[in-house]
């Protein structure tokens, strides 16, 4: 197939960008430790109220600047719905849902994960300033979404 | 150079058809209007003004925003598209389209109307287009939306239909190139829509019957995304068929490549279904390696869009050029900056620039975490189906429409200022969204109503509400011109013809670009990339979780 000289040399330019990007996202998931959400365990959505570790959601200080958020999310908040930990802390965020599909949004950070009955939400962020951040829920919900809300308030 | 229709001295339809596809294509308008008469509340919710409480009807806020998805992305392109595509390859072969087959398409179309408009308008179905579950809708929903996709098959199954009865009487010859990029964009939504089809009706339609207690909320939602991506190629690629094949014509200018063109269509029939993990990159349950792995297609179908940016600007340069249009950019003067339907898919493709760069975004793995679900993401999508599509749709309305009821077009100007006007609302809106998006703006949400705000989203909601407005005004005045064509046009003074270009380099008798035309072959290669891409998930995942009973929350 014959292609015009001027194309040829978009296409190739095009694929060297695309390339470019595509080893500057892998070295930002290996090198850097930015990850997304994977496979992180399921539980009942009927039950999981009764089921470690959702059966105590909260704020648990694992030692050593580790910290860990067992959150719960249902029409229309999030339980806890404030969330306190030291500036410098290491914060993983375990959540689920206990009815349809939320999600949470910790701004100004890249925790962003989508919660869906029966799955666990799994990841993990360094708050190295102090402040405070909101906490939404960004998946429709149903008639109250906006008011689901909360925040995360680093000291 | 050569044709890109069997036939090009002339072609005739009779006027039953012509209504037949004309009404099609106006289901797309109706639905088109009251998708964009809600759009307009939502702008302003963002700006912080609450307009809901003055509509007659569809005051819920989400409602009106499950209206405003399903009338806009599902049943504006899918009764343009089921108009468009079997008239462009019916053209393209010169064959007779098969009023049966439009019939049916056209009167599957209504009943699914019906069924939307009842459980939308009655408040039974505010699940917003993507249809979540366990958010459950009632079944008349799930019903006509299974109806519009049968409408598409059969307009589908058209297209095949037509081709079959060409090839009877041409064996051995290359498929004409308008009729083959038509075909090749539904092949693709056949193979697209079995996400979506085995969801509805394996799962959603029979749980909101009762006849299935529960169901299983991670599984239909990645077997909406099976089709989701995929879904919106098949609202792009009927404008890519117009940039391509149509509009060089109407700027004087030339289709650059035969084969090429064939081969860009082929990587979209191929690439477009395996990449729907990038829109669940935030979700549980799915591995991280098969999201890097979509990730990597999705960077591969951006490809054909990309050798599409080149192929469509230099068409547009030789039609300037021969228009007397010199120097380096001197072509882009001495374009037809008059005509209404040239201009409204210029500022399509120009915007949709902006729209493939924060796609490109989005499908950036880790980076999607910054913007998912963000205000971000309606802001991209609405400068790529939101401009991309309906600009274009609405250009090439332009033309369609004359032809299809051979009248004269009413208002040129006004259809000139409405892609301007349009144009400048969606850039201001989008710019809006996206700045608001950063900010941890969230999407699909009331934000007049809700509980909390940031300072830094003043600005953004206030831009995404002008630029809303002014869309909205360039849409209404795309509805008058429309009607005003219809009603008062002037009789038999429409075009002939279809605007179709001929091509600089032609497609060969002989080589390996022949085997572009086997598009049974290429099905059965994107079906095996499909199940390599979507396999493992499956076959870690499967049975189905039937956890999850009902909620109706709203």
């Amino acid at each position: 197939m014959k292609i015009e000289r001027y194309e040829k040399a978009f296409l190739a330019v095009g694929a060297v960008t695309l390339v470019v990007f595509l080893v500057a996202l892998a070295y930002t998931s290996v090198a850097m430790g930015i990850h997304l959400p994977g496979r992180a365990g399921e539980v009942d959505p009927a039950a999981v109220r009764e089921m470690p570790p959702f059966d105590d959601p909260g704020v648990r200080d694992l030692g050593g600047g580790r910290y860990e958020v067992v959150l719960l999310s249902q029409a229309w908040g999030f339980v806890p719905n404030e969330v306190r930990v030291p500036a410098g802390s290491e914060v993983t965020f375990i959540a689920t849902s206990v009815d349809v599909l939320h999600g949470i949004h910790v701004d100004g950070t890249r925790v962003n994960m989508m919660l869906i009955p029966g799955q666990v939400s799994r990841n993990t962020y360094v708050f190295e300033n102090p402040g405070e951040h909101l906490l939404v829920c960004h998946e429709y919900c149903g008639i109250g979404h906006h008011t689901m809300s909360g925040r995360v308030v680093v000291e | 150079m050569s044709a890109i229709v069997a036939d090009p001295t002339g072609y005739e339809m009779d006027a039953g058809r012509r209504r037949d596809i004309r009404w099609t294509i106006y289901i797309g308008y109706f639905a088109l209007f009251a998708g964009v008469s809600h759009g307009f509340a939502q702008a302003l919710s963002y700006a912080g003004i609450d307009i809901l409480r003055f509509f007659p009807f569809l005051r819920g806020y989400y409602q009106g925003l499950t209206a405003h998805g399903v009338a806009n992305a599902l049943f504006f392109t899918f009764a343009f598209s089921n108009g468009f595509l079997p008239l462009l390859t019916a053209r393209a072969l010169g064959r007779q389209l098969n009023s049966a087959l439009l019939k049916a398409s056209l009167w599957t179309l209504v009943a699914a109307n019906i069924l939307v408009i009842y459980a939308v308008t009655t408040n039974r179905a505010s699940v917003l287009y993507t249809s979540y579950a366990p958010l459950q809708a009632h079944w008349t929903y799930y019903l006509g939306l299974v109806l519009l996709v049968v409408s598409s098959y059969i307009a589908a199954a058209h297209l095949f239909v037509l081709l079959a009865g060409w090839k009877k009487e041409k064996t051995g010859e290359r498929i004409p190139l308008l009729a083959f990029i038509s075909i090749a964009t539904y092949a693709m939504w056949i193979l697209a829509s079995l996400g979506v089809a085995i969801s509805f009706i394996g799962f959603l339609l029979p749980w909101s019957l009762g006849i299935l207690e529960r169901t299983d909320p991670l599984l239909n939602r990645t077997l909406f995304w099976f089709t989701g991506h995929a879904i919106v190629y098949v609202w792009l690629l009927p404008a890519y068929i117009s940039w391509y094949a149509l509009v060089p014509r109407q700027v004087g200018g030339r289709i650059i490549s035969d084969p090429l063109t064939r081969l860009v269509f082929v990587m979209f029939l191929l690439l477009s279904v395996p990449t729907g993990f990038h829109h669940q990159y935030t979700d549980p349950g799915i591995s991280t390696q098969m999201k890097a792995f979509h990730a990597l297609l999705t960077f591969g179908v951006f490809y054909p869009s990309l050798a599409t940016a080149f192929s469509v600007v230099a068409s547009l340069e030789m039609g300037g050029r021969a228009r007397g249009g010199g120097g380096v950019l001197g072509w882009i003067r001495t374009l037809p900056w008059g005509d209404a339907s040239v201009v409204a898919q210029i500022l399509a493709m120009l915007t949709f620039v902006l729209g493939g760069i924060t796609g490109l975004i989005n499908a950036s793995f880790t980076v999607n975490q910054v913007v998912h679900n963000t205000a971000w993401i309606p802001g991209h999508f609405h400068m790529t189906v939101g401009s991309a599509v309906a600009l274009t749709l609405m250009g090439v309305a332009y033309w369609l429409i004359p032809y299809l009821s051979d009248r004269k077009l009413w208002g040129p100007k006004v259809a000139l200022a409405q892609a301007w006007i349009y144009t400048i609302g969606v850039l201001i809106f989008a710019r809006g969204m996206i700045s608001g998006g950063l900010e941890g703006m969230p999407r699909r949400t009331f934000l007049a109503e809700a509980n909390y705000t940031k300072d830094s989203w003043g600005l953004a909601g206030a831009l995404t509400g002008i630029g809303g407005t002014l869309m909205t005004i360039g849409a209404l005045l795309f509805f008058v011109v429309i009607l005003m064509t219809v009603w008062t046009g002037r009789k038999g003074e429409g075009p002939k013809d279809i605007p179709f270009g001929d091509t600089l380099l032609p497609a060969s008798k002989a080589g390996w670009d022949v085997k572009l035309d086997r598009l049974g072959l290429w099905f059965l290669a994107a079906a095996v990339l499909v199940v390599i891409a979507y396999g493992p998930f499956f076959v870690s995942y499967l049975p189905a979780r039937l956890t999850s009973p009902g909620f109706t929350l709203f």
